[in-house]
């Protein structure tokens, strides 16, 4: 039953629910093609014993009125998991074991899901490579030696390497998106306020969002279903009509009106990224879309705003992890000796690069110049796409400026990688959802994702223009298994 | 009174030619009465077992996230009232980050630049008149844990039972000028939230501590001085008694030509003393931002009248009935509201016996007595109930006022009544005219040769009948009644 791993989530949970298959069976061969992966660096921690009791447990008594019927899922590790170890990508939090379950993990739970390991990020979700992860880097199953994105790149590369069948990641400035894109897989940012951020590691509290990773957008909707939800330990979580986004996915876009930003097209973006964009534009017009030029004018500001309030969020979001109450603790001679050496030899550069810009931008004297400044910014942004959405039903962009690049690459020009995310973090910085599809190669071969951005709390809307889209565009990935011997 | 307290004249600094006056301003931490943390349900009971009231939240896992506790606002909203404050309808919380071990989110989450409660003002009776203190603020903000440095020689331990409790913090202007106004200022605010159920102002446990803002200033100056806060003091004594040697220390190098340093400081219970703790330059950068876990807390006016509805009537308007409406002194009033238990236990005492009466007699007898015992009011050993009859067994004349007395102290051995002491004790007083005439008469009879020596002008003999009467009749004969029948019986 080798051929368990090709099949996608939805086909998989038919499947168990036709008893075609069994929990254990689909559990099992996800393990055992994680287990002959592990040169791809995807897990943190594995947590195969306990996925396969559970599997069996679910075999025992199975509930096929379940989304996820026993369906082996990993899941990255930004996610608190009760008893599973949690690490956020840091040393800091090395040999941390949560007693408490994420919201988010905990719906995939209720529905039937089984959680089969924890999946390599950037460290505290901080970069675009997985390259800042302290358990080390990620191969994108692509290709040797290219980064899988990030930071949810353990999560992009084993789904595009089909160790888990569909996985979850967070999406602060672009971290399920660009993961996606390079990776040929599909990834949906939802609307900020949509997914629970209790017990999610926060990075940036106001730009966190959880969402799915997928091999294809009915995927995504099936797992976004599961993972959305009102919940009232998240002050910042929306009570909405959530809606049934499987069930009511369709591929008929005729009529709706696709916004293309000018703004968009960057200096000095490969000439593959222009065509990929107007491939999408064509197909949209003759799914019948309406194709509309928009502008959004402070699109340029929006990096720039964006490396300010995620840093000032984050600086204060990790002041926590002093060495007192768990994780990491080095000895110091004082109170200010331990946590000076505590957070030295537990950060890693790159958030040490943000906790540093982050308290800075919040200092006395420059808290007007910056971070204040920022939040205007940021406004002036959410009022673009507001006027936008006047003329537009959703908006069209590719979803990186480049494919993925190779590792070691961009590891000393910080600037260059934080560039990488000038597509997807004006979204966050509007808190709007936005999916990532596949939709077609580089001459190098390397997967390139189109971005549709949409309304607030319209997540159908783009899921269906996706699907429409997806439909047309016939990709596939060339992944040869290299890594396997 | 405390004993510190210099009377009511001017408080005032003197040196060989300068008098100074000095300028308080205080910033009160009082914590909100509520079964619950200000962003977590864990219970926030004092005195209990290190690190057993600690929710995941308090103690700042990774993933956790504050929940606003709707009472809390509803409390500080409470207390925005009883200070005659602005309500504002739109209030922020932000982070104060700084580093502590005791502080687990390495942040506080307060209100910065906007609370929920805006300007007010509370009325201190002072003995020379009412004096108006004006509030700048009230907000809302989360306690920290406790560091406990003398358990263990190596480490410091940490209980995390306080972190996230809520406290509001009163911020007055610098409107104070003595010692004693500082004390009508502690006993005011305390005495309104104890109305309102919003502090139980116990300063023992902490539930009431204050940041201290002092500078002084050459009598007749309009400017003010450089300030120095002392932090967290937690007794009105040692407020006073920081006041008191910071004011003279800044004073001292005033006179010496120097300038004073805006500083925070500590105050040494045990050398009464001020400390510089941090100067203006090694003072925090505590980067307030708003707290991106919550969003901006709207009210609308539904809510807030809700509330208002809820006020019960507060120490001011309860002082102005009572001199009104029972004609009460200003003074008796002022003793009577200063605690919401007392005036309480006088509105039982009153309705049911005598208004008159049941002032004396709280403010005498049941005040000696529970300063003897050292009680407070609702721990009173004699319920208002039982005092309301006593008052009554007086008024009606069933006793005099002197037995009330002793069968009062009798009363306060297990809050008997006062009626069954009064007829198990055979304490009722005679008087019945049928029954005192037979002593009379018997005492007349008895007495030929007084009654000639009354008649013939010796009126002070008067008395030695009515000693007479009394003994016969066991010391339970009406004194009233006694004088009226013997006057009538010898003229």
């Amino acid at each position: 039953m080798s051929n368990i791993t090709d099949l996608k989530l939805f086909d998989l949970v038919e499947k168990i629910k036709k008893k075609d298959l069994s929990s254990k069976e689909v559990t099992e061969a996800f393990i055992q093609r994680s287990q002959k992966s592990k040169k791809l660096n995807t897990y943190i921690t594995e947590n195969f014993e306990d996925a396969l009791k559970n599997a069996k447990k679910f075999d025992d008594k199975p509930d096929f009125n379940k989304k996820l019927p026993g369906i082996p899922l990993a899941v990255k590790d930004l996610f608190c998991t009760n008893n599973i170890r949690t690490t956020a990508g840091s040393k800091i939090l090395e040999n941390f074991i949560p007693t408490y379950e994420s919201t988010v993990t905990q719906n995939i739970l209720n529905e039937g899901g089984i959680i089969i390991g924890k999946l390599n990020c950037d460290e505290f979700a901080m970069g675009s490579s997985n390259e800042t992860s302290y358990f080390g880097n990620v191969q994108n199953p692509i290709s040797e030696n290219l980064v899988p994105g990030g930071s949810s790149g353990g999560s992009s590369s084993s789904l595009a390497a089909k160790l888990t069948p569909a996985t979850i990641g967070t999406d602060t400035g672009g971290s399920i998106r660009q993961p996606a894109s390079f990776t040929g897989t599909v990834g949906l940012k939802p609307t900020y306020g949509s997914c629970s951020r209790y017990g999610i590691v926060a990075f940036a509290s106001s730009l966190d969002q959880a969402g799915p990773m997928t091999q294809d957008v009915k995927d995504c909707a099936l797992l976004f279903q599961v993972m959305s939800s009102y919940d009232n330990k998240d002050s910042t979580s929306v009570e909405f009509n959530r809606g049934n986004y499987l069930k009511d996915l369709n591929d008929n876009i005729k009529g709706k009106k696709i916004g293309i930003p000018k703004q968009y097209r960057v200096d000095g973006m490969p000439k593959e990224i222009d065509e990929l964009w107007d491939k999408g534009i064509k197909i949209i017009e003759s799914n019948g879309g309406e194709i509309v030029e928009i502008s959004l004018p402070n699109t340029n500001y929006a990096l720039p705003a964006y490396y300010i309030v995620a840093p000032a969020e984050a600086s204060s979001n990790l002041a926590r992890y002093d060495g007192v109450k768990y994780g990491f603790r080095s000895k110091g001679i004082n109170l200010i000796d331990m946590y000076e050496k505590t957070r030295s030899e537990g950060f890693g550069d790159e958030v040490k690069r943000r906790i540093m810009i982050g308290t800075y931008v919040l200092s006395s004297g420059y808290y007007d110049a910056y971070y204040l400044k920022a939040q205007k910014v940021r406004r002036l942004i959410k009022n673009d796409f507001d006027e936008a959405y006047k003329k537009v039903d959703a908006i069209l962009t590719p979803s990186t400026p480049s494919s993925a690049f190779k590792i070691g690459e961009k590891t000393n020009d910080p600037v260059s990688m934080y560039l990488n995310d000038i597509f997807t973090v004006p979204i966050n910085l509007a808190g709007l959802p936005a999916i990532s599809i596949p939709a077609g190669h580089d001459n190098k071969g390397y997967p390139l994702g189109l971005q549709i951005i949409g309304k607030a709390f319209n997540e159908q809307n783009i899921l269906n223009i996706a699907y429409s889209i997806e439909k047309n565009i016939n990709f596939k990935n060339n992944i040869n298994d290299w890594w396997i011997n | 009174m405390d004993k510190l307290s210099k009377e009511s004249k001017e408080y005032l600094i003197k040196r060989e030619i300068n008098e100074y006056e000095v300028v308080i301003g205080l910033e009160v931490h009082a914590q909100v009465l509520s079964e619950s943390k200000l962003f977590s349900s864990s219970p926030t009971k004092f005195g209990s077992e290190p690190n057993t009231q600690v929710s995941l939240v308090d103690a700042a896992f990774p993933g956790m996230l504050p929940v606003i506790n709707e009472f809390c606002i509803k409390q500080a909203i409470k207390t925005g009232i009883g200070l005659k404050a602005k309500i504002n309808k739109k209030s922020v919380f932000d982070r104060k980050n700084y580093f502590y071990a005791d502080l687990p989110q390495g942040y506080q989450i307060s209100q910065y630049k906007n609370p929920i409660v805006g300007e007010g003002s509370v009325i201190l009776d002072m003995p020379t008149g009412e004096k108006k203190v004006n509030i700048e603020r009230l907000h809302l903000e989360q306690d920290a844990g406790k560091s406990i440095h003398d358990i263990d020689p190596q480490s410091t331990l940490v209980d995390l039972n306080r972190s996230g409790v809520a406290l509001m913090e009163i911020v007055s202007r610098p409107d104070l000028r003595s010692l004693d106004e500082v004390n009508f200022y502690i006993k005011k605010l305390r005495s309104i939230m104890r109305y309102l159920g919003t502090c139980d102002g116990n300063m023992q446990e902490g539930s009431l501590r204050a940041d201290v803002n002092v500078s002084v200033r050459k009598k007749g100056t309009k400017e003010l001085g450089t300030r120095c806060e002392i932090k967290n003091v937690n007794s009105i004594k040692f407020m006073q008694m920081a006041i008191d040697y910071e004011a003279n220390r800044q004073v001292d190098i005033i006179e010496k030509g120097g300038v004073i340093d805006q500083e925070t400081r500590l105050f040494d219970t045990k050398k009464n003393e001020t400390r510089s703790m941090r100067t203006k330059e090694d003072a925090h950068d505590y980067r307030y931002f708003p707290d991106p876990d919550l969003l901006p807390l709207e009210l609308n006016d539904v809510f807030i009248n809700d509330i208002k509805k809820t006020i019960p009537e507060l120490p001011d308007e309860k002082k102005k009935r009572f001199i009104e409406k029972f004609k009460l002194s200003s003074y008796e009033a002022n003793i009577l509201v200063s605690d919401i238990e007392t005036s309480k236990y006088f509105e039982e005492v009153s309705k049911n016996s005598d208004v008159k009466l049941a002032t004396n007699w709280i403010t005498g007898e049941l005040f000696a007595l529970l300063n003897e015992k050292n009680l407070e009011i609702i721990d009173s050993p004699i319920s208002s109930n039982n005092l309301a009859k006593l008052i009554s067994l007086i008024k009606n004349g069933t006793i005099s006022g002197k037995l009330a007395k002793s069968i009062f102290e009798m009363m306060a051995d297990g809050d008997k009544d006062p009626n069954k002491i009064v007829e198990e004790k055979g304490l009722k007083q005679q008087s019945d005219p049928k029954e005192l005439e037979k002593i009379i008469d018997k005492v007349i009879l008895e007495n030929p040769q007084n009654v000639k020596s009354y008649k013939s002008g010796k009126d002070k003999l008067f008395g030695f009948f009515v000693g007479q009467v009394m003994k016969r009749s066991g010391g339970k004969a009406n004194p009233q009644l006694v004088n009226e029948i013997l006057k009538k019986k010898l003229n």
